[in-house]
């Protein structure tokens, strides 16, 4: 029995806000072996890796490596020990070189640069773990693949023992992941021990030894991968607890207001999007299930004239909006409550009235001889707010000062008061608490029982099950099922879509 | 006709190298902070400062070094100090450079009167000016020896920074880590550089540079101060900085083009252009670079997505 | 007392402190250096309130800074940080004085002058604008250069186009009767220059609060990224705001030079655009502040010109008020720890509070 070359125990972690991201969790890792940290998004996986990294100080809690104790106050005693993290977001500087990168920081001072002993010091450590990259390229020219192996290797030539990988593969292709875990599985047999934060199932399956599944900011244990089925494991992962009642009305789908006809998005070189064809009709809310990540914000963004350049059609109310702009977008009756509620969902040192009229400042009953009629924009908020219950000292009060639900509720208000035809809601209810997502949810769905048409894209499936009517799932950027009653749906089956074990039949599949 | 051969004249030529001179310094100051990542656009009050007290310390110690060193110190001392109010108060970088510019324009005028009792010019004070030099075998060639010899030594100073700064930049240690907490301050935190230290290096060398061509305006050539005797220098070069692309070789060149405009509005006498519009050309020089500049950069950057 | 008030209140003791700690740079200063500091420190800080004119040249210094702060406010408000308003207000003089020399009808002259001024000075503001909304050229720096090019341009203009020969030195011809903007208040410069001035103060603060373009300057602002989702057209906002800007500094050189003087005399530029990003950075770009941050530095210019004049105290002392003044108003960090304090105990109160309530 190998030791076990890293114990976290009992790690609780709560943020200044309240948010319990880890909740006495505990996490064993094995010298030499690739341990997977699955979980959905905001399960904790994350947190639990900062913790480890010494980025975020944990409340309760102790870590032992090797055997001993530690304290890791921040990211060099984390490096000091043998711990090496690869972030999601790359953290490189793009104009230098590889090997300048790789040799950054390990040494300070008016000393000389050798680029040469760097160049050679990066192509050995590369040799020695069969990564195959130049040394001398710069680090912007590289494909995503290569400058993750530049961070693997940073990490390793710090003298990481353990490595932590968070979600490696998202901004990956499937043949780039495939390369990465013939990686993975060399620097394992140089006696390395890795660390595998992931959401995908399939891929965990296929090279890792141990997991640990985390939900809700708790561990629901830890076993060997060959114990427990795919399909045992993702019920685990996404399996429902709290089971919701809407009352729904039997939606009576009118025209189409959105169609989609073989959208493809690319960004990078990867297809964030591929070939996805759907419709959604008035008085009918179409889900979109999957996990964050997939390509389902794009496909908001895209809907919604934030990007542009796509392959393929976009019709909404029948009109190609290629070539429109936001605001005709809007015009056209289409409302959108963004998934990233604090870059684009609202102006953070704005009142919450200024938040909650910015989409119709300038229309006709609220502009009064060229000045904006601020009575009226007024008892608009006020009835606003108070329709939506925002817990607030005064529409005049500055929208930071909510919580993320208020927050939201400004946002849902301001989106769903403007009697739109269309409505993209991305992850309406993330970081809400349960009184306001009840809220949101029951006015997403009075706004399709009185005939608008709604794009739910969300990653919880409470949610995605109980308020849709018809429902897809995206996964790698593909719908790779299409259902057309939400409440047929068997919420094993739906996880395992999700997770990328299953896919339908594309015919069947035309949503 | 006549007039267009005067600038091929050795003596024209001469004059390009003798007034890029502050302006090179300051381009080069600009490129170490804009790749530290804290460009601010100060550099004017840099320059006010070390050229007034370049002049004092030297007429004080009757020494060219000791003048020199007073405004090299004292530059610093400002390039710190910004760097003081943008990282530890958060003040926004702008601003601080605002303040900072007002704060010289009036301040060393302030100065001047008390030292010197006069407001406009410094002349009362005996200060000193940095020697020119004539290279031995270089003054001998025809032509080219006319143009690049006797310059001022600080002149030849100017141009030997140019390798050093790319040698300061690529060939040591925390010119790398300076690099990298330009371009990704979080990369270098993450590799536990730190990005204030590192950035506060970055501003005494950038001062240092910048106060040379302070010290040049006036210890170089004509031996005093007067108010606000940089006219936009500190902008000009911040300009050059922005076409050079960051990198010592291109700053020089960009630079060059610069002060071939300030020469030839120094030049140019004849009737037939007015002065006024002749003055014009450094700063639209700047403009138009800027224009075509920023178009190549966003191709480029096109490019690279692709 | 909410989170809101508190900050406010920050904000106005930051300002309070930053004028205090710059004053007593000054007064250190002075103490230094007059060999009557008491004497000194009088004319300074009452100086201006000794005689009528005295008073008057505060008022009068005032007018030009209402239009070039309420300019600058408006673009500062949309984060473009445009420097030419410097520009904007030389060459709207000098475009000024090119309708001012001619006949014209009364009551119109003016006008057409002001109007001509204006726009003269937005050119000098869009060309930034664009470069930066075509090219990405960041308008700092353009900013800068198109105040050199302005100025020589409007030099230009008055030694070749308008020049008095028979004047003894280099100014324009002189304006007509009919152009001129009368003073009215006796036995001082005061000219009703100041009525405009005002109006644009009030019409500056209901173009940026109450109008819908305002709406999206600040917006802009405050979160680019939300007004492309929002649906406001950035790169138009950019666009206007500065043309704005500019158009008001140039008002304000015409005004000037038509309220204070008989010709145009001016040999470059006047610092008038810098004076107003000061009084616009003081006044927190807010319009409706404007009057006061410019009485503000305007008091304290005139007691030093007083001072100066007086003593043996040189006038630039103000400009080491005016930046410590801005340094620290700007400074977030400048009583930072004390506010994040306050606001952590005031929600930490509110939550026992609500406990009770509740409990």
């Amino acid at each position: 029995m190998e030791p076990n070359i890293l114990e976290m125990n009992h790690i609780t972690k709560i943020y200044p806000n309240g948010f319990v991201a880890n909740d006495n969790v505990t996490l064993t890792a094995k010298k030499g072996e690739i341990h997977a940290l699955i979980g959905e998004n905001g399960a904790g996986k994350t947190t639990l890796m900062k913790v480890l990294f010494g980025i975020e100080k944990p409340d309760k809690g102790e870590i032992i490596f090797n055997g001993e104790k530690v304290e890791i106050k921040n990211p060099a005693d984390a490096i000091a020990l043998g711990i090496g993290m690869v972030h999601q977001h790359f953290m490189l500087a793009s104009s230098l070189s590889v090997a300048e990168n790789i040799v950054l920081g390990l040494d300070n001072g008016f000393k000389r640069f050798d680029l040469k002993k760097a160049i050679e010091k990066t192509k050995s450590m590369a040799k020695k773990y069969g990564i195959e990259i130049d040394p001398e390229e710069k680090v912007q020219n590289l494909s995503v693949g290569n400058k993750q192996r530049v961070e693997i290797l940073k990490a390793l030539t710090r003298g990481a023992k353990v490595l932590i990988l968070d979600e490696p593969t998202a901004v990956l292709t499937p043949q780039e992941s495939e390369d990465l875990f013939v990686q993975l599985k060399q620097i394992k047999e140089q006696g390395h021990t890795i660390i595998f934060i992931s959401h995908k199932l399939k891929e965990i399956t296929s090279f890792c030894d141990r997991l640990t599944v985390l939900k809700m900011g708790r561990s629901l244990g830890e076993m060997d991968v060959g114990c427990m089925s795919e399909r045992e494991i993702s019920h685990l992962m996404v399996g429902r607890e709290v089971l919701l009642n809407y009352e729904k009305p039997i939606s009576i789908p009118k025209e189409k207001v959105l169609e989609i006809k073989n959208l493809t998005y690319i960004r990078n070189g990867k297809k964030v999007i591929n070939d996805v064809s759907f419709s959604v009709h008035g008085g009918e809310i179409l889900g979109i299930a999957g996990v964050e990540g997939n390509g389902q914000r794009e496909l908001a963004e895209l809907v919604s004239g934030l990007l542009k350049n796509y392959e393929g059609t976009i019709l909404v109310s029948g009109n190609d909006i290629s070539r429109d702009t936001v605001r005709m977008i809007r015009e056209t009756g289409v409302s959108h409550i963004p998934e990233d509620r604090m870059t684009y969902g609202v102006v953070k040192n704005a009142s919450i009235m200024e938040n909650i009229i910015a989409d119709r400042y300038y229309k006709k009953p609220f502009i009064k001889n060229a000045l904006l009629d601020i009575p009226k924009l007024r008892s608009l908020a006020n009835n606003l707010v108070a329709e939506y219950t925002v817990k607030c000292d005064d529409i005049d009060q500055e929208i930071r000062m909510l919580s993320g639900g208020n927050m939201q509720k400004v946002v849902v208000a301001r989106e769903l008061s403007s009697s739109p035809k269309l409505i993209i809601a991305n992850q309406p209810t993330r970081g809400v608490d349960v009184g306001a997502s009840e809220i949101i949810r029951n006015s997403l769905i009075n706004m399709r029982t009185n005939g608008a048409g709604v794009l739910l894209v969300s990653a919880d499936l409470n949610e995605v099950l109980d308020v849709s009517d018809r429902l897809i799932v995206m996964y790698g950027g593909e719908i790779v099922a299409s259902f057309p009653s939400a409440k047929a749906v068997d919420e094993h089956e739906l996880g395992e879509f999700m997770l990328g074990i299953k896919k339908q039949d594309m015919k069947e599949g035309q949503a | 006709m006549a007039e267009v051969l005067t600038f091929f004249s050795p003596d024209f030529l001469f004059s390009v190298i003798r007034v890029s001179t502050p302006l090179l310094f300051v381009a080069l100051a600009a490129m170490i902070s804009k790749r530290a990542g804290i460009m601010h656009i100060a550099f004017e009050s840099i320059m006010l400062w070390a050229a007034l007290w370049g002049v004092i310390g030297s007429a004080m110690s009757q020494s060219v070094v000791v003048g020199l060193i007073s405004g090299v110190v004292f530059g610093v001392f400002i390039s710190v100090s910004i760097g003081f109010f943008s990282m530890k108060m958060k003040t926004d970088l702008i601003l601080a450079s605002i303040a900072f510019n007002t704060l010289a324009t009036g301040g060393t005028v302030f100065v001047l009167y008390l030292v010197c009792r006069d407001k406009g010019i410094s002349s009362s004070l005996k200060s000193l000016v940095c020697p020119q030099i004539s290279i031995p075998i270089l003054r001998k060639i025809p032509f080219l020896g006319q143009v690049l010899s006797g310059h001022n030594i600080l002149t030849y100073l100017a141009f030997v920074c140019v390798p050093l700064c790319y040698f300061l930049l690529y060939k040591t240690q925390i010119g790398l880590s300076l690099r990298a907490v330009g371009e990704n301050p979080d990369a270098a935190e993450s590799v536990g550089i730190s990005v204030t230290k590192t950035r506060y290096f970055a501003l005494i060398v950038s001062g240092v540079l910048a106060a040379l061509g302070g010290c040049f305006m006036s210890m170089g050539y004509l031996p005093w101060f007067t108010r606000a005797m940089t006219a936009g220098r500190g902008f000009i070069g911040i300009a050059a900085q922005n076409i050079g692309g960051g990198e010592p070789l291109g700053t020089l060149l960009a630079t060059l083009i610069f002060g071939l405009a300030d020469a030839m509005s120094n030049t140019i006498q004849s009737g037939k252009i007015p002065t006024e519009i002749i003055q014009m050309i450094p700063y639209a020089t700047t403009l138009l670079s800027m224009v075509f500049y920023s178009g190549k950069k966003i191709t480029k950057r096109r490019k690279v997505k692709k | 007392m909410s989170v809101r008030k508190i900050e406010t209140r920050f904000d106005i003791l930051r300002l309070l402190l930053a004028v205090f700690l710059a004053m007593g740079v000054a007064v250190v200063i002075i103490l230094f250096l007059s060999d009557d500091p008491q004497l000194s420190l009088k004319y300074l800080l009452l100086g201006p309130l000794t005689t009528k004119r005295r008073f008057g040249n505060v008022i009068e210094s005032v007018i030009p800074l209402l239009f070039t702060g309420v300019g600058v406010c408006i673009m500062y408000s949309a984060n473009q940080t445009n420097m030419a308003a410097e520009g904007s207000f030389f060459l709207g003089g000098v475009f000024a004085t090119a309708i001012a020399i001619r006949t014209m009808p009364p009551v119109i002259h003016p006008i057409l002058c002001i109007l001509f001024g204006g726009i003269a000075g937005s050119f000098v503001t869009m060309i930034p604008a664009l470069l930066y909304t075509r090219f990405g050229a960041r308008p700092v720096v353009s900013s800068l250069m198109m105040n050199h090019i302005a100025s020589s341009l409007g030099i230009f203009m008055i030694n070749y186009l308008f020049f008095d020969a028979s004047a003894g030195f280099t100014c324009s011809l002189p304006f007509q009767k009919t152009a001129k903007l009368p003073v009215f208040v006796s036995k001082t410069s005061i000219h009703i220059g100041i009525f405009i001035g005002v109006f644009v103060v009030i019409m500056g603060w209901f173009y940026l609060y109450r109008s819908k373009n305002g709406y999206e300057i600040r917006t802009v602002g405050k979160n680019v990224s939300f007004a492309k989702y929002i649906g406001i057209s950035v790169p138009s906002v950019i666009i206007y705001c500065q043309v704005i800007g500019g158009f008001l500094a140039g008002m304000g050189g015409a005004v000037e030079v038509l309220g204070m003087y008989n010709r145009f005399q001016y040999q470059g530029l006047t610092n008038h655009g810098f004076d107003g990003i000061l009084v616009a950075i003081i006044a927190k770009y807010n319009p409706a502040m404007v009057p006061f941050s410019a009485l503000f530095l305007s008091y304290v210019r005139v007691g030093a010109d007083i001072m100066s004049r007086m003593t043996d105290v040189p006038v630039e002392i103000v400009y080491v008020v005016q930046s410590v003044i801005i340094l620290f108003v700007t400074a977030e960090r400048f009583l930072g720890g004390l506010k994040h304090k306050s606001i952590v105990r005031e929600i930490e109160r509110s939550m026992a509070q609500e406990e009770k309530a509740n409990g």
